[in-house]
Order: structure tokens, then C-alpha cells, then sequence
């Protein structure tokens, strides 16, 4: 993990001076996160007694597991400047068709399988709308949003299937053997190394940052961006497929409204990692970091009793900080230099 | 030595007297501050976990349930999340076992999707009861809000009471599908036995959608303008109605309205005359019931096996029932709470 820390000077072809600038602000940001990460692990062992109890690091892993994972090829589109809001409907959706064909006595396996293609499907969708037709990737993913969302209600209706073999769905009560570790975390944490490597240390990670700093510049200088993007969309519904299957595992049932407005935490989670919204910026580290910064967060708020109202309250504000304080400087900055320029005349 | 030796031993004695003495008035107390609650630990933590934290509905029950285990010198943490999911139901299950809760008393949002967590906590020692809304996974008690028969029974009872027992009338239902509604109509039909001058002459359905309703409605006046009288065993069906006598006080003036409904809707047609009486279970105490279940089987003094009875305060003696179909071993609330003039204005859900 050690070399995902240091993002390489990825811009030096396209913006050369602004060479040393991502590199230094994305440090500045994740050491950052390190101490507002101390913080809340300090906040959380005072005001909760039951925080630094062996079955936290559990529960936490549980809950945040899936909205880890399909934060993951969220924050490459992020970085090269796009959007994908339908993650969460393409978690209800997988669930429902890995749901829907395991009741109609499909193999489970082949069920899951059935729902990452699926996945696949819906990421080459969306993936093909934007760089084909060049649609607005914000505009795209609203209506597969609701469009994922409604197949899955078309489909599974209002029923719930359940009935999973047990030695699958006990990866929503019981951690790995022998750890404290949830199996969708472990699941993350590997798809994390992958990402961090391909992020920071291949030339498409160069590119992918390329893309988001300047999408013309990287085009003309022999960077395939549609064929990136396109291939970026379908990564992240295939991962949002797994998740869907995790979840419903993991709630050993198949609803049509699993994970609904899970986007939301989805998106704060890459913003708060540091992924700039304009893309170019940010780092998986971040990322990570950011997770277990809102886990945390909301296992302490959970375990004191604060109610959900409040908890979306702090979730929102840590959302609007994190876009806030990186584009603040430069606000600051202009502001500073109207006056200024004010001052001498 | 030996000094040192007696020493010890009158310490031990000591101790085990004063624990003792302790253990011995705290007994007492329990049993002269409230004697009601025999056999009930105090200091019992019990979660109550509604569908979501903003339902009114829920927010009676749950202060219900506070006000069951204030009586039982207990406490109640109320812990949900916004939206009726079950995911945001689990983190509160999670934080209950962390705090090594006694009992947890849940308001399901899906039947299934809460076992899992469920039965991670009856593992770590917690009680489970459900309420309102129930679950179908083992080891739980379910508190039902009323009995099927009872409900239909009464609804015919009041319906009676304010006709005298005489005349036509029909039934305004949700769908023709409702399992429910078909279960309580049935019931309907066999206490009408008893008032052989009531004539149910037509059941129609509204769908729970009030344009539907309204409709039906409206044909079923024009076919049968001698009807006396109208049951509607559904909160949006009842309040159709009684929104249109409202406004037709001709037909108002002949018809009697009555069903379950929400003292919130029907208030202003209980004012100003439309609607005699109307009833629903009462939120506040199926939420005071399932906080004294959840004590008696925290504190060991009520088990899930059938026959087995508890004390549950101001509501008196309750006896568990055996698992029935779908349905675990369960309590009932009781007979429904009729509203009135005289009381619809102190519920506010």
C-alpha cells in the first residue's frame, strides 16, 4: 500500500505547470483525513462505551462494506471528470435478478453470475450513452437511476425472496474466521489494492487523471478517452452488481428497493477521500481513509443513541465540507486577488 | 495465623451477609414500588426499533413502551432509521447487542431481511419481541394489536348499537385480495347471525385508493338508498366516506358510518356529526404491552411456550398463544378502543 500513497506526477504531459500541484494538494488532503480520522476514533471512545468493542471493526466492515466497494470505480469516473448516480439502483437491480432467478430454481451461482452480467449490461448502457452519443453523464445516470430501480420493481414487485443457502448468507452475521473483519470488507480491500495500482502506477492511471484535467488535451495527445470512460462505466456496473449481491446476501432476502438513495453516501464518501468533482484529482488512499472515517462516524452516532435525522445531518455537512474546503483556496485566492487589485487603485 | 484466618472468615461472612441483605431488599422494594410487576428485574434496557423514527403511529407506540419499563424501573432506547427499510433497521439491532441490551422490541419492515441480525442477537442472550408489523424468523414473541374475530365481531357490535340493530347495510373494504380485510368480513357475516333485522346486502371494494372508493361508493348509495348503515374496515375507505356524508348531509342523515380509522383523519367528521364512533387498536398500549412482555421475558418470568402468563400493568394479565401458521407464539392487545367525541381529541396519530 505503501506506493499507492505517493499519486505520481500524472499531469506532467498535458498541464506542465501545474506539474507538482495534484501530487502536494492530495497529500495535503489525506494527511488531512488522517487527523480528522483521529479525531473521530477520540469522539467516538469518549462519548460511546461500547466503541472500542471487538464487534465494532464487525459491524462497521457490515454496514459500510458495499458502499466501499462501489465507491471504488465511482472515484476513477470522478477523476476523469464524470458521474455515475445509478450504483445504487444497479445494487437493487443485481439483487433482484440474482433474487428473481435463484426462486425460479436457478443455480446460485449461475444466479450471481447472471446478475454481474447484468451489471455489465447496465455500465456498457450508461458507458455508451455518455462517450457514443455524448450525453452529460449526470443526465444519463438520473434516468438509469430511476430505470434500473423500476426493472427491479417491474420484476420482483413487492415480494421479498429469500431462502439462500447458509453457508452464504452468514457473511451478514459472522466475520472472517479467526478476524474482526467483515467478508464484503475483505472483498474491498482487495479491489482497493487493485485500483490503487492501476490508479498510481500504470500508464491508464496517468491517462485516467489526463482525462480529467484536461479531456481535449488528453485526446490529442493519443488517449483514448471515450474507449477509458466506456470501459470505466461497465467496471463500475459489474462492481455494483457484486455489491448487490453481497447486500443481498448479507440480508438474506431480495427486495426491489435494496440499497435505495445509497448513491448519496456513495458520492460523499469519494468526495470526502478527496476526489476532486471536477476531476484530476484524488487518490484511493483518500478513499479508503473516507470510509472508515463515515463508518466510524456512524457506528458512534448509532451506538449514542443520536437519531437518524441527525445522522444524515452530519453525513450531508462532511459532503458539503469536503467540496468546500479544496475549492475554497481557490476562492479565496480570487477573492484576495480582487482586492488586491482594489488596493492600489 | 489464626487471627489473620478469623479475620477472613468474618470478612467473608460479612460480605455474604450484607449481599445478602442487599439482594434480599431489593427484592422488597421491587415488590412494594410496583406491585404489579412481579418478578421483573429492574434496570432492564430494552430497544425499541420501529419501522422508522418519524411515524406518529410508531412514536405513540414507542412512548407507550417507555412508559411500561418507567413503571418497570427500566429504560427504553429508541434507535431506527429514516426510511421503512429493513437495512436501516440492522444498524440499531447492532448497536442494541453491543450495549448487551435485554430485550429488543421491533417493528418489522420486511418479514425476512431482519433474521439474520435478529438471531445474532437471541445468540447473545437478547430477548426478541415484534409489534405492529411482524417478522417471520424464530425464537420471538409477536404482540398483535387485535384479534381477527375480535375486530370483526365489534365492528358489527358498534355498528348495531348505534342503528338498533335493524335495517341494511354494506361494507366498504380495501381490495377484493386483502387478506386481512377478506378475514375480518368473514367474521362479520357470523356475528350478523345474531342480529337477524341487520341484512348485509352488498360488500364493495375500494381498493384503499380514495378516488376508488368514493366511487364505489356512490354506486352503492344510488342502488340502495334504504341502507341503513356502512362498515368500513379500512382507514382510507372510512375516511372516503366520511368526507362525502360530510358534504351530502341528506344522505349523511340516514346512513351511519363506522369502521377502523385514524382519529387524526376522522376528528373533523366526529365534530360535526357525520361519524358516531369508529375504531382502531390503541398504538400507545400495544407499545406499553410489548415493553412489559419484553421485561417479563428478559427477566426470565414469561417464556414463548404456550399458556404461559404475564403481568402487563395498568392492562392486566396477558397469556401467550400458541404459533399458529405464519404466526409465532403471539399476544393480543385486546379488544379495539372505540373513539368518540369524548376521546378523539387525545390521539394524535
Amino acid at each position: 500500500m505503501s506506493d499507492t500513497q505517493t499519486a505520481p506526477p500524472a499531469v506532467s504531459a498535458v498541464d506542465a505547470p501545474h506539474r507538482e500541484l495534484p501530487w502536494r494538494s492530495a497529500l495535503r488532503w489525506e494527511s488531512g483525513l488522517v487527523i480528522v480520522l483521529i479525531a473521530t476514533l477520540i469522539f467516538a471512545g469518549t462519548q460511546s462505551s461500547d466503541f472500542f468493542t471487538q464487534s465494532t471493526m464487525f459491524y462497521i466492515g457490515l454496514n459500510m462494506g458495499e458502499i466501499a466497494i462501489m465507491a471504488l470505480p465511482l472515484t476513477l469516473i470522478v477523476m476523469t471528470g464524470e458521474i455515475d448516480l445509478s450504483v445504487a439502483s444497479m445494487l437493487g437491480l443485481a439483487g433482484t435478478i440474482m433474487g428473481y432467478l435463484f426462486e425460479h430454481h436457478w443455480n446460485i451461482y449461475l444466479a450471481m453470475a447472471a446478475a454481474l452480467v447484468v451489471g455489465a449490461v447496465g455500465g456498457a448502457l450508461n458507458g455508451a450513452l455518455i462517450t457514443r452519443l455524448g450525453l452529460p453523464s449526470i443526465a444519463v445516470t438520473i434516468g438509469t437511476l430511476t430505470l434500473f430501480r423500476g426493472l427491479a420493481e417491474v420484476i420482483l414487485g413487492n415480494s421479498t425472496v429469500g431462502g439462500y443457502p447458509l453457508s452464504l448468507t452468514k457473511i451478514g452475521v459472522v466475520p472472517i474466521q479467526g478476524t474482526q473483519i467483515s467478508y464484503s470488507v475483505a472483498i474491498f480491500l482487495g479491489l482497493a489494492v487493485i485500483c490503487a495500482i492501476v490508479l498510481h502506477a500504470t500508464p491508464l492511471g496517468r491517462s485516467i487523471f489526463a482525462i480529467g484535467l484536461q479531456s481535449e488535451a488528453a485526446h490529442f495527445a493519443g488517449i483514448r478517452v471515450g474507449r477509458i470512460k466506456f470501459w470505466l462505466y461497465v467496471l463500475s456496473g459489474v462492481l455494483c452488481a457484486l455489491a448487490g449481491i453481497l447486500f443481498t446476501l448479507k440480508n438474506a432476502s431480495a427486495r426491489f428497493d435494496a440499497g435505495t438513495g445509497l448513491e448519496l453516501n456513495v458520492v460523499a464518501i469519494v468526495l470526502l477521500g478527496g476526489v476532486s468533482i471536477f476531476g484530476g484529482r484524488g487518490s484511493i488512499v483518500g478513499v479508503v481513509l473516507s470510509v472508515v472515517i463515515v463508518g466510524c462516524l456512524q457506528q458512534a452516532l448509532t451506538q449514542m443513541h443520536v437519531d437518524a435525522q441527525v445522522q444524515n445531518i452530519v453525513l450531508g455537512g462532511l459532503l458539503l465540507v469536503s467540496v468546500i474546503v479544496p475549492n475554497g483556496g481557490e476562492a479565496i485566492r480570487r477573492i484576495r486577488a480582487r482586492t488586491r487589485r482594489r488596493v492600489p487603485a | 495465623m489464626v487471627q489473620l484466618r478469623r479475620v477472613a472468615v468474618l470478612a467473608t461472612a460479612l460480605t455474604v451477609g450484607l449481599t445478602a441483605a442487599c439482594s434480599s431488599t431489593t427484592k422488597k422494594t421491587s415488590d412494594t414500588g410496583s406491585p404489579t410487576a412481579t418478578g421483573v428485574k429492574k434496570g432492564l434496557t430494552v430497544y425499541f426499533i420501529p419501522k422508522d423514527t418519524q411515524n406518529p403511529y410508531e412514536v405513540i407506540a414507542d412512548n407507550g413502551g417507555k412508559t411500561a419499563l418507567e413503571e418497570l424501573g427500566g429504560k427504553v432506547v429508541v434507535s431506527s432509521g429514516t426510511a421503512d427499510t429493513a437495512a436501516a433497521q440492522i444498524p440499531s439491532i447492532q448497536a442494541a447487542i453491543q450495549a448487551h441490551a435485554d430485550a429488543i422490541v421491533i417493528a418489522g419492515n420486511d418479514p425476512s431481511s431482519l433474521c439474520p441480525s435478529l438471531g445474532q442477537a437471541y445468540n447473545a442472550g437478547i430477548k426478541i419481541v415484534s409489534f405492529d408489523s411482524d417478522v417471520q424468523c424464530p425464537n420471538h414473541l409477536f404482540i398483535n394489536q387485535a384479534d381477527t374475530k375480535q375486530i370483526g365481531t365489534s365492528e358489527v357490535d358498534l355498528l348495531a348499537k348505534q342503528i338498533g340493530s335493524a335495517g341494511d347495510i354494506a361494507i366498504l373494504s380495501a381490495a377484493a385480495t386483502a387478506t386481512n380485510q377478506n378475514s375480518w368480513i368473514g367474521y362479520m357475516k357470523e356475528q350478523l347471525k345474531n342480529y337477524p333485522n341487520m341484512h348485509l346486502v352488498k360488500t364493495v371494494y375500494g381498493n384503499d385508493d380514495p378516488a376508488t372508493s368514493l366511487t364505489v361508493l356512490q354506486g352503492l348509495l344510488s342502488a340502495y338508498p334504504n341502507l341503513k348503515g356502512i362498515i368500513s374496515p379500512t382507514t382510507v375507505g372510512i375516511s372516503t366516506a366520511a368526507q362525502y356524508l360530510s358534504t351530502h348531509k341528506d344522505i349523511a342523515k340516514k346512513v351511519t358510518l363506522t369502521g377502523l380509522g385514524l382519529p387524526s383523519q376522522m376528528k373533523p367528521y366526529i365534530h360535526d356529526g357525520t361519524v358516531k364512533a369508529f375504531e382502531l387498536w390503541n398504538p400507545s398500549n400495544l407499545g406499553y404491552l410489548a415493553g412489559y412482555a419484553a421485561a417479563a421475558l428478559a427477566s426470565g418470568s414469561a417464556s414463548l411456550s404456550a399458556g404461559t402468563k404475564f403481568k402487563a400493568g395498568k392492562l392486566g394479565e396477558y397469556t401467550v398463544l400458541p404459533a399458529a401458521g405464519s404466526t409465532g407464539p403471539s399476544v393480543v392487545l385486546g379488544p379495539p378502543t372505540v373513539f368518540d367525541s369524548s376521546n378523539v381529541d387525545q390521539f394524535n396519530f
